[in-house]
């Protein structure tokens, strides 16, 4: 049982390589060179040589947050396959854990940004909980309905059960499964339409201006843990639509990685083509995404 | 037996003796809270024996009463109930031993402890009690101790105006009650619980209903729940933490007893209790997230449990009525415990609400903040509670709710509209509610505790003292044992969970088995999880223990004068979601913009009262109080007039019965 070392050490080395991947893509449609793609892991080993500023105004919180968050969502990559190598930790009911840990790390995250007492860090932790809370719904009810439709209910069965002939037999409900998932996906890591990543000091921001007071290590470690939330949450997207399940570890761990990749250029594409939506859009995105969660479940239970 | 009722009697001895020793305040908390905290002691010995296997104790008296009995008797649905009412009512009273000897100089301190006792002894006997009479007087019997106690400080008008809409309200449903009993009742000619027997099937609906309202208005459905968001604040704070962590269990308790004695359920029960689940937890968490005020807000946050609690029994008793044991077992399972864990985590925060009242003497979220480092016990035990409220890993709420879901992911549903709903509304529901409770502990701890004080009675905070303390960190004890326990507590109800299925003890042994090792899994990865931050923060350590780690203040975009002021508040952390579901909770702003060349002042303040207090009961309180008043005439305080009104109304009754 090789497959859930290969899933994890993949998912710790190659995470970074996504932000990285969009950034690329963003900088071609811009029509500018743009940053190294291996950008990020230079940036964490710069952040991991420094030292630290903390703000008088914080406490022991504040220190917490970015080792829970790294911790809770490296927790969450063990209940996550990639395509069809499963993960190291499966059991039933293991869906409900995997969206909580993202709950627990937000909560940490939000609590840290409160830490300091900023208005702008409130300003961000205020959106990130309305924008989590609605959000919520679209994922579970999304797993839900993937998880009537294999009759499993751990992430690792659903996910590597997912075959191109249930994409025949069923191609309506993993369709708007993936759709959803997708908003999800978008919303979760704080990227175009719901948060613009580049605009950290705007009134606009969420995610960014959140951990503006964090630095050095701290930072690296929410750089890093950003990184693997892309890369968890792509990785059940991926499982869901791209399907090549032959058999054989040496192609379809490949086609995930590349389904990965592919991805990456799509959240790219989507950053470099339209803007980030009012905030007062972004409720009727979520919920456009619940409601694609809902059919799926109906047509399932129909 | 005998175990059991010596500690409510050496609870009320303790409650009578403190009353008499009123003027030696010490004393009497002595007597108050020691005789409280020996008699639920003692009296957790059956409970805990019944719960894991001994034998159902019953004791059966007869009494004079009209279709009274002295009947109690101990099963498993009422060990369960003993635990907490008596597990948190002794931790409260270490806490109030304390928190009350501030009042000392200003109030008598001898009737809150016999009302005290009171209300723990009255609580017991609820669960305990297998006669109507004696439930409608043991009911009484809280109801009264705990109004009692919601106007400890009556000197204040918002506080007298709290018990009466308590007192009313918790009438209201005592009402219901009543009719409730009569109509079991009248068939079989007892209020004997085990002879009440099957009940004619076109009453069982009508049953079902007077009981819904009767006991969900003290467990505080919404729209029922009116009196909760007004009492709870009032009431001193262990008060609050026994009325918000247990009283309310009791209506959970006598509606899932009220369901036994009525006989099999229908379908459309299910529904009802979905609904209610639905709308009290969805709204409960929507009105919490609007609150400024702390204890307010912990108020409605109970309403928002109660209704996952209510999901919890919905789904359970669609399983009874499908005849699917994993739907039955894990609802029930899911919605018991989560009784369990709301009591832990709900009192700690009263508890730790009532410290930071204490500390600072103020209850509104945005006169606080910054406290984290003034009362740092008090903020690490909240924090413990707010993560185990919103349901996060690895914490104990976090399994409760997820017994719920794995019931609905797992169990078959009936096919069709019927089965499509609930299970859409019951994972959709959970979900929103997880997130928005999140949403809402965040706020209250995050402004309570973090960022700097906004006023100086925040930043002049201090610690609560070693019983105050103390019973903070057993409860926050108790939220981790119960989270990484879960598999073994989980065992515990087998009993409880075969007498409300009606199921043979091996197929909930084969369900708890399952659900238990799935729980198993949890904790491993929560071990994991815990594990990972331990590496991670020791890592952290030594790569900062050899660089330069300065203090500086908060980044500031440049501005070169920040001041508290500039914190987000509690108000604007909110607005987000209050705006979006403002349909449901019409939030007021009162908004003075700046006007002119050099703007003067300028104020915006924002306020939320219950929609369902201003559009339903205050609109039909009033009309009743304009009926009423035209009535007045006879009331004018002349004696033999009243005599007379009594002869005429006997006069009248007799007529009547020769007629």
């Amino acid at each position: 049982m090789v497959e859930p070392y290969v899933n994890i050490m993949l998912a710790i080395i190659l995470a970074p390589l996504l932000p990285g991947v969009i950034n690329r893509t963003k900088a071609i449609f811009a029509g500018r060179r743009g940053q190294p793609l291996l950008q990020v892991y230079f940036d964490l080993w710069k952040l991991m040589q420094k030292g630290a500023v903390y703000s008088r105004t914080t406490t022991w919180l504040f220190r917490a947050g970015p080792v829970i968050g790294l911790s809770a969502i490296l927790a969450a990559i063990l209940l996550v396959p990639l395509g069809a190598a499963e993960s190291a930790i499966s059991f039933k009911g293991d869906l409900i854990l995997f969206a909580y840990l993202f709950g627990i790390m937000r909560f940490f995250t939000v609590l840290a940004a409160l830490d300091t007492g900023s208005a702008f860090e409130g300003m961000g932790a205020s959106r990130e909980v309305t924008f989590a809370a609605l959000a919520e719904p679209a994922l579970l009810m999304g797993l839900a309905a993937l998880a009537r439709q294999t009759n499993y209910l751990s992430l690792s069965h659903m996910l590597t059960g997912v075959s191109p002939a249930m994409w025949g037999a069923a191609s309506p409900v993993l369709a708007l499964v993936a759709a959803s998932l997708f908003v999800v996906f978008l919303a979760e890591n704080a990227r175009i339409p719901v948060d613009d990543p580049n605009t950290h000091l705007e009134l606009t921001m969420i995610h960014e201006v959140m951990v503006l007071d964090h630095g050095g290590p701290d930072f690296a470690f929410i750089v890093y843990a950003a990184s693997l939330k892309l890369w968890a949450l792509g990785a059940v997207l991926i499982g869901i639509a791209v399907p090549i399940r032959s058999g054989r570890l040496w192609i379809d761990v490949p086609a995930a990685v590349a389904g990965m990749l592919l991805l990456a250029v799509l959240v790219g594409i989507i950053e470099s083509s339209m803007a980030r939506l009012k905030l007062l859009r972004v409720p009727q995105l979520l919920l456009g995404a619940t409601a694609f969660s809902i059919l799926a479940l109906v047509l399932v239970l129909r | 037996m005998v175990l059991e009722l010596s500690a409510l009697a050496v609870m009320v001895f303790g409650g009578l003796l403190a009353l008499l020793t009123y003027k030696k305040p010490r004393l009497c908390t002595v007597f108050g809270a020691g005789g409280t905290v020996v008699g639920c002691l003692l009296g957790l010995i059956p409970a805990v024996k019944v719960l894991l296997g001994s034998q159902i104790k019953t004791l059966h008296v007869p009494w004079d009463i009209p279709y009274g009995s002295f009947f109690v008797q101990i099963d498993a649905l009422s060990a369960f109930f003993l635990i907490p009412i008596f597990g948190l009512s002794a931790v409260a009273a270490i806490y109030g031993g304390e928190y009350l000897l501030h009042y000392r100089d200003t109030k008598r301190l001898g009737p809150p402890w016999f009302f005290y006792s009171l209300l723990t002894a009255g609580m017991a006997m609820v669960v305990m009690a297998r006669n109507g009479v004696l439930f409608l007087i043991a009911w009484e019997i809280m109801s009264l101790a705990s109004f009692f106690l919601v106007t400890f400080e009556d000197e204040e008008e918002s506080v007298r105006q709290a018990g009466w809409t308590y007192l009313v309200a918790t009438h209201l449903g005592t009402a219901f009650l009543i009719v409730f009993f009569i109509l079991l009742g009248r068939q079989a000619g007892t209020l004997d619980f085990d002879r009440i027997g099957p009940v004619a099937p076109a009453l069982t609906g009508i049953l079902f209903l007077l009981a819904v309202v009767g006991f969900g208005t003290k467990a505080g459905f919404m729209p029922l729940h009116v009196w909760l968001p007004e009492a709870h604040p009032a009431a001193p704070s262990h008060v609050s933490a026994v009325m918000s962590g247990v009283m309310i269990k009791t209506g959970i308790y006598g509606l899932l007893r009220a369901i036994q004695l009525i006989g099999p359920p229908q379908q459309w029960w299910c529904w009802v209790l979905i609904g209610i689940g639905l709308s009290s937890g969805l709204l409960g968490v929507l009105f919490a997230l609007a609150q400024n005020d702390l204890k307010r807000l912990l108020a409605y946050s109970s309403v928002e449990n109660i209704g996952i609690i209510t999901l919890g029994l919905g789904v359970g008793l669609l399983g009874i009525n499908i005849g699917s044991p994993a739907l039955a077992v894990l609802g029930f399972a899911g919605g018991l415990f989560h009784v369990l864990n709301h009591a832990t985590f709900k009192s700690l925060l009263f508890l730790g609400a009532g410290a930071v009242l204490h500390g600072t003497g103020t209850r509104n979220i945005d006169h606080l903040g910054g406290l984290m480092k003034r009362m740092p016990w008090t903020g690490l035990t909240f924090l413990i509670g707010a993560i185990a409220i919103s349901g996060l890993p690895p914490l104990n709420g976090f399994v409760s709710e997820c017994l719920i879901y794995l019931g609905v992911f797992k169990g078959p549903i009936p096919t069709g509209v019927q089965g499509i709903i609930p299970l859409l509304s019951v994972i959709g529901g959970l979900a929103l509610i997880g997130g928005l409770a999140a949403a809402c502990f965040t706020k209250a701890f995050g402004m309570v505790f973090l960022g700097e004080p906004r006023t100086s009675a925040a930043a002049h905070a201090h610690e609560a003292g070693p019983a105050m303390r103390y019973s903070m960190l057993i409860l926050a004890g108790g939220c981790i044992f119960l989270g990484f326990f879960s598999p073994m507590v989980i065992r515990a109800g087998i009993r409880v969970l075969g007498d409300l299925t009606h199921l043979s003890p091996l197929i909930v042994t084969t369900q708890i088995a399952g659900a238990q090792g799935i729980l198993l899994r949890f904790v491993e990865v929560a071990a994991v999880f815990v594990g990972l931050a331990t590496a991670i923060a020791v890592v952290r350590w030594r790569i900062l223990a050899r660089r330069p780690v300065t203090e500086n203040g908060t980044w500031d975009c440049g501005y070169a004068k920040p001041t508290v002021r500039m914190q987000y508040t509690a108000s604007s952390f909110a607005q987000p979601l209050v705006f979006l579901f403002r349909m449901f909770l019409r939030t007021q702003n009162h908004f003075s913009a700046p006007k002119g060349v050099f703007p003067q002042t300028a104020s915006l303040h924002t306020d939320t009262p219950d929609t369902g207090q201003k559009y339903i009961y205050s609109p039909v309180f009033g009309a009743i109080e304009t009926i009423v008043d035209r009535l007045r005439w006879l009331q004018h305080g002349r004696v033999q007039m009243y005599v007379l009104y009594i002869a005429l109304a006997l006069w009248i009754l007799l007529i009547w019965k020769l007629w």
